[in-house]
Formats: C-alpha cells, structure tokens, sequence
C-alpha cells in the first residue's frame, strides 16, 4: 500500500492514536491521515506532554537535531490589490500600513544583517498578486548586489502568484526556494481571500517544484478555521510534500477585517505544532509570525521540543519579532545547532 | 503628542489596542508630533519610520 492510500484507509484511527502515530509516523514515516490529525487535535489535556514529546522523536528521527534560521525583509510593502483578510498590507482594508520599496543599498543591509545572525536563507518578499517586469528587476539587481557584496547567504523569494515564464527567470536568477503560502485549508480558504483561490496558489506551487526550486508553503493558523479544517489543512500541505511549512498564528492587524479575532492560546498552538509534525515528519516545520504573541519565550522553547525545527529569527514583514539574540541563545541552550551554510549547498 | 499605533492624541480616551502585547511588536505607524502616517522600514534587526514632515526616526538600537 502506498503512503497516500495508506493515509486514507486508515482503521486504526479510533485505537489510542499516539500508540498509531508512534509506529506508523515514527518508524515507518507515514504522516497521519486527516481523521488521525484531528483524533490528535481532540486529544484529552492529559496527553499534551506525550504529544509533544513524541513529535519532537519525530522530528528527530526524520529531521535531525540541525534547526534551519532564516531571516525575512519586504522589498515592496503595502499597497496590495488582493484582500487577504489577515493581512495588513492590503490596499483594500483601513489600516495603518503605508506603501514602500526597499532600494538595493537596503537590501543589501538587511541581507548582511541576516548573515550575521548565523542564518542560512534570506527570503525577499514583497506584496502584490504577482511580480511585475519592474518588481522582477528590482529582485535580479537585488540578488545581484548581496553576491557582489559576498554574502553567499541563500536567497528564497515570495512574490505572489508566477507565470511560467516568471518562475523561469526566478530560477536563472539563483533563487533556490519560492515560499507562497496555501495559508488556510482549502475548504476555509473562500473567507479568508475572496480575490484568488487557492487553486490558483496551488498551480504556482505546482510550477516552482516542476522548475527545480524547493517549494515552501505554509499558512496562518487562527482564522476562524474549524478544528476539522485545521485537520484538512495539514494533510493538504502533506499532499503538497513541501520542503518547508512556514507556521504562522494571526496577530489580529488593525484595519483588517480580522483585527477583533482573539490570537489562538499557546496550549492550542502547540498542539498544533505538534500535529502538522506527525501529519508531515519528513518536512521542514518553521516558526513564523505570531509565535511571540501566542507562546512568549517559554511557548518558543516547547515548540522547539514539540516538532519544530526552523525558525524565522528577528523582525517579520510589518510585525517586530523578539530580538534573534534571544532565539540563538534559546537554540544554544537546547543544544540544537543551527544548519550550516554549507550543508545547504 | 500623537499615538504612534493609532494617531489619535495621546491624553484622549483609553488606547486599549495601543497598550498591549500585540501593540508592543507594532513599530511606530503614525508620527508623534502630527499624527500623519509614516513610511516604515522594517529589517531583520531594526525599523525606520519616515514622516513627510518630520523626518526619519530608526530604533535606537537594533532590535535584534
């Protein structure tokens, strides 16, 4: 029986489901079917610290003790014509957000910032749909610059929705990984962005692995998603068998149609965490946005023990992060080494 | 003065949104001495904020 036909003729699903994810996820690497991820999200208080526990031998087993640390920066910030409900940056909503670029003298700063930090990727992100002939110029000549500058940090992107001919130049310009998040379940999906689907984001995912860039997609967690849809979400993403999954918990942005929503509980969060582990052993679980405000410090170390193995360290794209001082000194007193450069290329 | 978070003055009303734990990872939104809002720079260890009027603020050390 295959992996996937494996995830859906699942019968074991009612047996204590820990005992299941133990033999099929630890020993064999068979991520959890959705019924299973939501037999774990519906686990009883008790068995929190054994779910955390074994998703962390999970995370072991299959990824190792190495944690991946990235850096992120907003090349073009606001101003976006979409109407993703959670985010700042769109033009559509009333928030406080202004319209920006970041020059070349900048990026190249923040690329240097990042180096410093001991990370090994370096991801440019800006807010639009999709890139333009004037935004894929200022990436190329961006790119261009931090090598000439000799930082030979890797260098992901996220610019929205690609066409063929985007993801192509994209790759000649040495991007080695393009992040577009699926951000929600795709039953869930129609609330949260009304101006593309997420069919549309699932095609430029499609193109990106097909062109040879490693793909990384994840999403944002505390959207008014029912536990059932946070289920599908992770067994959509194992479907999508993405190199890494950017985990984000809302931080509800003044303006947005979501700034009333109360941030999801740490407990919660890392049950989560813990879940999208055993739905995706294989995968490369980051940290992103909102962890501070939902875990604070001690919430950020359980994570690391609960199936977490990358992080992004510092600011974010329009929120402040704790200071990446504090996460290496964290990950230093786990005893868990930063990936190195050069095992990444 | 000016709330940097929602530009309303500062002695008026409550602020509830401008206090806490989500405010405290906002950077500066709207400029201090007259409320416009401000262009904002944020970098892996840092933030700038530019008003049309008043110049350029940065944060005094890296945040990272």
């Amino acid at each position: 029986m295959t992996a996937a036909a494996e995830r859906t003729h699942d019968s074991t699903i009612e047996a204590d489901v820990l005992a299941v994810a133990r033999e099929q996820v630890l020993e064999r690497g068979v991520g959890l079917s959705q019924e299973q991820v939501l037999a774990v999200l519906r686990l009883a208080d008790d068995r929190f610290e054994d779910l955390l526990a074994l998703a962390h031998e999970v995370r072991m087993r299959w990824c190792g003790p190495e944690v991946e640390v990235e850096g992120i920066i907003s090349l073009k910030t606001g101003g976006c014509p979409e109407d993703c409900h959670f985010c700042s940056q769109s033009g559509r909503f009333p928030t406080p957000v202004r319209s920006a670029w970041l020059d070349i003298p900048g990026l190249v700063e923040a690329a240097r910032q990042t180096a410093l930090t001991g990370a090994t990727e370096f991801c440019i992100v800006a807010a639009v749909r999709g890139p333009d002939a004037r935004l894929l110029s200022q990436v190329r000549d961006g790119i261009k610059a931090i090598r000439e500058s000799g930082n030979d940090i890797q260098i992901a992107c996220s610019l929205g929705m690609l066409t063929q001919e985007q993801v192509d130049e994209l790759v000649g310009m040495g991007v080695h990984r393009y992040n577009h998040n699926l951000e929600t379940a795709r039953s869930h999906f129609p609330n949260v962005v009304t101006t593309h689907s997420w069919e549309e984001r699932w095609d430029t995912l499609r193109m990106v692995r097909e062109a040879g860039m490693e793909v990384c997609s994840g999403g944002i967690l505390g959207m008014g998603e029912s536990e059932e849809q946070r289920a599908e979400f992770a067994v959509q993403l194992a479907e999508l068998d993405p190199h890494e999954v950017p985990m984000n918990f809302l931080i509800p942005q003044p303006g947005t149609p979501y700034e009333d929503y109360v941030p999801i509980e740490g407990r919660e969060a890392l049950k989560l965490v813990a879940a999208f582990r055993l739905a995706l052993p294989r995968t490369m679980l980051r940290f992103a946005g909102g962890r501070e405000l939902t875990l604070g410090d001690l919430g950020a170390e359980q994570g690391m023990l609960g199936g977490i193995n990358a992080i992004i360290v510092g600011n974010y794209l329009t929120n402040l992060g704790r200071p990446a001082q504090r996460d290496l000194d964290m990950l230093a007193d786990l005893k868990m080494p930063i990936k190195a450069l050069s095992d990444s290329l | 003065m000016f709330c940097v978070h929602c530009g309303r003055p500062d002695a008026e009303g409550e602020h509830p949104g401008c206090r806490g734990a989500r405010a405290a990872l906002e950077p500066p939104r709207f400029c201090p001495e007259c409320a416009r809002r401000m262009v904002v720079q944020i970098t892996p260890v840092g933030w700038s904020a530019r008003c049309s009027r008043h110049g350029e603020t940065t944060s005094a050390v890296p945040t990272g």
